[in-house]
Formats: C-alpha cells, structure tokens, sequence
C-alpha cells in the first residue's frame, strides 16, 4: 500500500528560481539560501519518494479570477511550467499520477472535502520553486508530482484548521491506495512577507520560528492560528503557511526533524525549510 | 465604493484582496493576467492606451496602470499576485515594486531586507503610526 513518509515545506520565492535559471546560486546574495537546501538534495537522493503530493498556491497563473477553487486536485498526465510574464521557466514538464489522484480526490470527497479536479493546468512557480530547490537541475524532475493548489489569492484561504484536518484525510486517503508507493506530502509557500502597500517588506522572525516550533511539536496550536493573526503578524502574503499545515496533518502527531532551515531575506520574504518524517520510520 | 469595515482594515499600510476588492478589481486584473504571453505583452507594450481599450477598466483603473501607480492599483481593486505579470512584462521585479509601494528608493528597501526586513513593531495597529 501507499504510505506517506515524510513531509518537507519550503518558501516557494520567484526570485530564488530566478536566481537558479539564471546560474546566480553562488552569488553572495543567494548562497546561503542554497546552502540551506544541501541537506535535502542529498536526503532526497536516498529517501526516492515515487510521488511528492505539492501543496501550493497559485499565483494568478493557472487560475485567473474567473475560477477561484478553494482546493484543486491536479488529476493529468503532465502539467506545463507556466509563461508568468517573463516567459515559462526552463524547467521540465511535471509529471503527474493520474490514477492514484483520481484515487485521491475520490476517497477525499466521500471523507467530505469537496475538492476541485483540475485535468488541465499549468503549473507557476509556486510548484516548480520547492522542485527546484530540492532536485536542483534536472533534464527530467525524478519523480511524479500531483499538484494540490490552494487558494491564498483572494481572502479568505481555507484555515489553518481545515487545512491539517485535509492533511490527516489526504494520509488515510493515500493509505488506501493499493499500490505500494513512498509518499512526501510538501507544504510551501511563506514564510512571513508582505508585497503590498507602505507596509511592504515586513518580516516577523519571532513568529515563523514560532510557527515552525508549533509546525513540529503542536501542529493542532499552529493550526489554531486565526487568519487576522497571519495578517497582522506575518504580512499579507505570510497568511500562506496555512498550506504547510496540509503537510503536517498528512504526517503522525509524533515527528522527527530532519532539517530546520531559516533565512532572512529572498527578495522580500523570509525563508523557511523543513523536512519531518513519522517517527514510526525508523 | 461603500464596503463593510473589516476586522484587518486597521493593519496599516495593508489592502487585503478580499470578495469587495476583487468584484473592484476583476477586470483590472484580468487585463494583468492578458500579459501571460508574448505576443499580448508585445500589443500592449506597442500602444498601451490601445490595448487597455479592450478591457473595461474605470478611467482610474486606466491611469493608475499607465502611471504605473502601484499603490493605486491596490487602492482599485488590483491584486499583487496579477500585477506581478504587468511588473514582469516591463522587466522589472517584485523588489522595484515593493520598494515604490514602500515610499523607498530601491536601494534603501533591498538594504531594510537585509537587515532583517520591516520590523512588525510599530506595524501591526494603524494608532501605533498616528501616536508616532
């Protein structure tokens, strides 16, 4: 059967896969973020999931203000880098699973979480950031890679709640899946930052590594968090680490940190890293 | 516009893109998101005020996107996530953005970021700012 292993959750900048189209990584500026990613392209190296379940959000791309899904499914053969205005990035084409996610977002809807299938969708860099941070430059991504977008564009996002509570479903869902797969779960976006208005630029270094503490020991006080808090604490655009709580809840209450990485700034935002795993692995 | 006031409307120097700004802003940013390929981005770079007539933006819509008015976009429903394309088709960055929305010269905003960003002290009530 299937089984959900570990969980890793990563910012997911644009500039940070800039900096890697553009062969900048060693530049002073950006190599202490890829510094912090060196242990999880080794790890991953051995860990070898067969499927990473990429919790995202989309940033305008795939999803225009037409269609605004709370949660979509990526259920097809392949998703496309998406053309954000710059032109797509030089990154391989995603491949999906489609029969373990048309697998998933049954046994997801009949648990009542009344998800969005989405059979055609480029993916932004929200998606293919955290791929590349951890696989580096690949001519193929090495493994196969089911989108789950969720809506942080326009308020309110899913809470915090709702999104662990879809994590613990999405576990038992894959578990019920009769092909013997090793799943990660990613959790992305944040930490916390601000794009908009006077009050760009704000970052609140208490409360991601507050957030991350709770992440790891009482994902269910992190989860708690209300919406206003994100907001005022952690800038308007912070309010998306309620998708790393989809990774959290997919993972046992008990984990144990592989790698914690935080770093100050990309761009406009702070950038946090880590890789759980249940601690029944071991 | 009339809107209902909002827990968050007191967090300064912050629009929340909430169902009121986006009815506001829905053609605003669907004319961002147009830019997602070349050959649009090269119609409106070849007459903007042109290019902008096929969208039903309000005069002031309009205005702020040709004055490349940031804040003013927000102020009119715009969404930062869609004028990111617009950013991006004039070659520009996140950063450059942020810094203008800031009040800040480029240089001063990059410099703030990597001193550890803006602090939240001072920044999470509006009347922490009109106390000074």
């Amino acid at each position: 059967m299937a089984n959900v292993f570990a969980a890793l959750t990563t910012s997911h900048v644009p500039a940070i896969g800039a900096a890697i189209d553009l062969g900048k990584t060693q530049e002073p500026y950006w190599q202490p973020v890829f510094a912090g990613y060196e242990f999880a392209q080794q790890w991953i190296k051995q860990a070898k999931p067969d499927v990473v379940i990429l919790v995202f959000n989309d940033h305008a791309s795939a999803f225009s203000q037409e269609i605004i899904p709370t949660f979509a499914l990526g259920c097809a053969e392949e998703f496309q880098p998406a053309d954000e205005g710059w032109g797509a990035r030089p990154v391989p084409v995603v491949k999906g699973d489609p029969a373990f996610a048309t697998h998933l977002a049954q046994a997801l809807i009949l648990e009542e979480f009344d998800l969005t299938i989405v059979n055609k969708m480029d993916v932004d860099h929200g998606l293919t950031v955290p791929l590349s941070l951890v696989f580096g430059q690949p001519d193929a991504w090495p493994c196969k890679v089911i989108p789950l977008a969720v809506n942080v564009v326009q308020y309110p996002p899913p809470t915090g709640k709702r999104c662990f509570n879809l994590g613990q479903a999405l576990r038992k869902a894959v578990a019920s899946y009769d092909q013997d797969l090793r799943v990660m779960v990613w959790g992305t976006g944040g930490m916390s930052h601000q794009l908009q208005g006077p009050r760009a630029g704000l970052i609140n270094q208490e409360f991601d590594q507050r957030f991350m503490d709770l992440f790891i020991d009482d994902p269910r006080s992190a989860a708690g968090i209300p919406h206003l808090e994100y907001l005022r604490e952690s800038g308007s655009e912070g309010i998306e680490l309620v998708m790393w709580l989809v990774a959290r809840g997919a993972l046992e209450p008990e984990v144990r940190t592989l790698r914690r990485f935080y770093h100050v700034p990309a761009s406009n935002t702070a950038v946090g890293h880590l890789i759980v795993e249940n601690l029944s692995n071991a | 516009m009339s809107r209902p006031i909002k827990e968050y409307d007191d967090i300064p120097g912050t629009t929340v893109f909430d169902g009121e700004r986006s009815r506001q802003g829905f053609h605003l940013n669907m004319f961002c998101m147009s830019l997602m390929n070349a050959q649009s981005r090269a119609a409106f770079k070849a007459n903007e005020a042109e290019y902008l007539q096929r969208f039903a933006l309000t005069d002031e819509q309009r205005a702020a996107v040709l004055q490349r008015d940031w804040n003013g976009m927000i102020a009119l429903g715009g969404n930062i996530y869609f004028m990111a394309k617009l950013i991006f088709s004039d070659g520009k960055s996140v950063q450059y953005v942020a810094a203008q929305m800031a009040g800040m010269s480029q240089e001063a905003y990059a410099q703030m970021m990597l001193n550890g960003g803006r602090s939240p002290n001072g920044n999470r009530y509006q009347w922490e700012q009109a106390n000074g």
